[in-house]
C-alpha cells in the first residue's frame, strides 16, 4: 500500500492531464462547428476584434520595437567577433518576422487578452450569466466563445504583420543612431535577404497562437470555479496554459516550417 | 403543466435532490419553500435544462423535456436569476430586450427598446435607467431588471429564484403583486423559489416544500398553516427547535 500510494498520486495527474488534453480538443472542436452553423453574432465578433486586436497595438508594438533594438545591438556585439557586424539588418528582419515577432507577440497578447477573457466569462459564469444567456435561447459557445476565437485568430497575425515591422524598425532605429549604419543601405539589407515564406510563416504562426490564447481564454472561462478564488485560479490557469501551447506550438511549427 | 417525476441530482459526494415528484398546474403560481442549500435551485434548473438530473424524468404538457426541439422549448419560458444575473457589458434596455433583439423573437431596435422601457416601467423603474449600465444601479433595481427581462418576451412559464431576497419591504411588495398580476393577467405559469413567507402568502397558489431531498409537503397555499406537518410548521413559523437540524 506504502509502496504504490506516490505510483498512484502519478497516475491521477497522468489520467487528469489526459482528460485535460481530451476535453480542450473537443471544446476546440465544438467551437470550430459552431462557425458552420447559424446563428453567428456579428456584432460580438466585431467588438471581439476591436478588444482583442485594436487594443493590443500598444502592448505588441512596444514589445517588438525594444526586442528589434535589443536584437540589434547583441546582434552588432556578436558579429564583430568574427567581423560580421554587416548581418545586423538581415538577421533583425529575419529574426522578428520568423521567431521574435510571432511568439513575443503571442505571449504578450496571451497575458493581455487570454486573462481578460478568462476573468470577464468566468464571472458571467459565477454570477449566473452563463445561465440567463441559455434561459434567452442564446448559445454560450456561439455569443461568447466563437466570436473570440475567430476574432483572435484573423486579429493576431495582423498584430503580428505590424509588430514585425515595428521589431525592423526598432533595430534600424538602433542601427543608424547608435551602430553607424547607412540608413539606405540598412533598409536594402532588411529587404534583400527577407523572403516572402519568412513573412508568411511568421503570420500563420500568429493565427495559430490567437486561435490558442482565445480557446483557452474561452474554456478556462467557462469552466471556472465558484467564487473570487474560482475566477482568479480560471484566469492563472488560462495566462499559463497559453503560454505554454504558445510555445509548444512555436516549436512544432517552426520544425513543420524550417527543418530540412 | 410541469411535471417531475422521482428526480435525482447528486454533486460530488452531495445527494442534492433524492427522487423530487412534483406537479405544477398549467396558470398556477407553485412556491417551493426550503432551507438554504436544499436544491430548490437545482430543482429549478433542472427543469430548464441547465443542470441534467441523474435519473428520473421531467416532462412539460406531457413531453420529455429534454426531447425535441431546445430553442423552441426555452423560448416558452422565462426566468429571474436570484442575482439578477444581467449582462454587464450591455445598457439595461438591452438586457431587459436581449430575447427581442435576436433569434427568432427579433424585431426591430426602436420597437425592442418601447417594450423594454414598458417593462421597466412595470416593474417600477423610469425610462431613464433603461440607458443605464447594471454595474451603476443598485441590487435591489438590479433584480427588477432581471424581473423586466424574465418577462419581457411575455413567456408561458416564468421562473423566480428568490424574487425578492435584499429588496426593502415595499418593493417586494410591488414585486409580489406584480408576480401575481402576471400570473392572473397573462395566464402563465410560475415557479418561485423563496424563503419569504409574506411572499409565500402574497404570490402561491400551491406551496411545496422541499427537504433532505424531497417533496416533504405540497397543497394548496390556504392548507399550509393546518398541514399538521412538523418540517413545514417549523419552516414557516421560523423555529430554531424542531426536526430539520439548525447546523447543516
Amino acid at each position: 500500500m506504502m509502496l504504490t500510494a506516490p505510483l498512484a498520486a502519478i497516475g491521477r495527474q497522468v489520467l487528469a492531464a489526459l482528460a485535460l488534453v481530451g476535453q480542450v480538443t473537443l471544446y476546440a472542436v465544438q467551437t470550430i462547428s459552431h462557425l458552420f452553423r447559424p446563428p453567428f453574432y456579428g456584432r460580438e465578433f466585431l467588438n471581439a476584434l476591436v478588444q482583442i486586436g485594436w487594443l493590443s497595438l500598444p502592448v505588441v508594438g512596444m514589445t517588438t520595437l525594444f526586442t528589434g533594438g535589443a536584437l540589434a545591438l547583441q546582434i552588432y556585439a556578436g558579429g564583430s567577433r568574427f567581423n560580421a557586424e554587416a548581418v545586423v539588418p538581415s538577421i533583425v528582419a529575419i529574426g522578428m518576422v520568423r521567431e521574435l515577432g510571432p511568439v513575443l507577440g503571442g505571449l504578450m497578447v496571451a497575458a493581455r487578452v487570454a486573462s481578460s477573457i478568462a476573468a470577464e466569462i468566468g464571472t458571467m459564469k459565477v454570477t449566473e450569466q452563463i445561465d440567463a444567456l441559455v434561459t434567452l435561447s442564446t448559445h454560450p459557445m456561439k455569443y461568447l466563445t466563437l466570436p473570440r476565437v475567430l476574432a483572435a485568430t484573423l486579429a493576431v497575425p495582423v498584430l503580428v504583420g505590424v509588430g514585425d515591422v515595428i521589431g525592423i524598425m526598432g533595430g534600424y532605429l538602433v542601427g543608424i543612431s547608435r551602430l553607424g549604419f547607412n540608413p539606405a543601405a540598412y533598409l536594402t539589407n532588411t529587404v534583400d535577404f527577407l523572403e516572402t515564406f519568412d513573412v508568411v510563416s511568421g503570420l500563420v504562426k500568429g493565427a495559430a497562437f490567437g486561435f490558442i490564447v482565445a480557446l483557452m481564454g474561452c474554456y478556462y472561462g467557462m469552466n471556472s470555479g465558484r467564487g473570487a478564488q474560482g475566477v482568479g485560479r480560471a484566469t492563472k490557469s488560462a495566462v499559463v496554459a497559453a503560454s505554454i501551447l504558445i510555445l509548444a506550438a512555436n516549436y512544432l511549427l517552426t520544425e513543420v516550417f524550417f527543418s530540412a | 403543466m410541469i411535471e417531475l417525476s422521482n428526480v435525482h441530482k447528486t454533486f460530488g459526494p452531495n445527494r442534492v435532490l433524492r427522487g423530487v415528484n412534483l406537479t405544477i398546474p398549467k396558470a398556477t403560481s407553485m412556491v417551493i419553500i426550503g432551507g438554504s442549500g436544499t436544491g430548490k435551485s437545482v430543482a429549478l434548473k433542472c427543469v430548464l435544462g441547465l443542470v441534467t438530473p441523474d435519473s428520473g424524468t421531467i416532462t412539460l404538457d406531457g413531453q420529455d423535456v429534454t426531447q425535441g426541439d431546445r430553442d423552441a422549448f426555452l423560448a416558452r419560458f422565462g426566468m429571474l436569476f436570484q442575482g439578477g444575473a444581467l449582462f454587464d457589458s450591455l445598457p439595461v434596455w438591452q438586457n431587459v430586450a436581449f430575447r427581442l433583439l435576436r433569434g427568432s423573437l427579433k424585431r426591430p431596435k426602436d420597437e425592442a427598446r418601447e417594450i423594454a422601457v414598458e417593462k421597466l416601467r412595470r416593474v417600477g423603474l423610469k425610462p431613464d435607467v433603461a440607458d443605464k449600465f447594471p454595474a451603476e444601479l443598485s441590487g435591489g433595481m438590479q433584480k427588477r431588471v432581471g424581473l423586466a427581462r424574465a418577462i419581457a418576451a411575455e413567456p408561458e412559464i416564468i421562473f423566480f429564484d428568490e424574487p425578492t431576497t435584499g429588496l426593502d419591504p415595499i418593493m417586494s411588495g410591488v414585486i409580489n403583486e406584480l408576480i401575481r398580476e402576471i400570473v392572473v393577467e397573462m395566464g402563465a405559469t410560475a415557479m418561485t423559489i423563496t424563503h419569504d413567507m409574506t411572499s409565500v402568502r402574497a404570490i402561491a397558489d400551491n406551496v411545496a416544500m422541499l427537504h433532505d431531498g424531497v417533496i416533504k409537503w405540497t397543497g394548496p397555499v390556504a392548507d399550509m398553516d393546518a398541514s399538521g406537518d412538523p418540517y413545514l410548521d417549523q419552516f414557516i413559523h421560523g423555529r430554531a427547535e424542531g426536526p430539520i437540524e439548525a447546523v447543516r
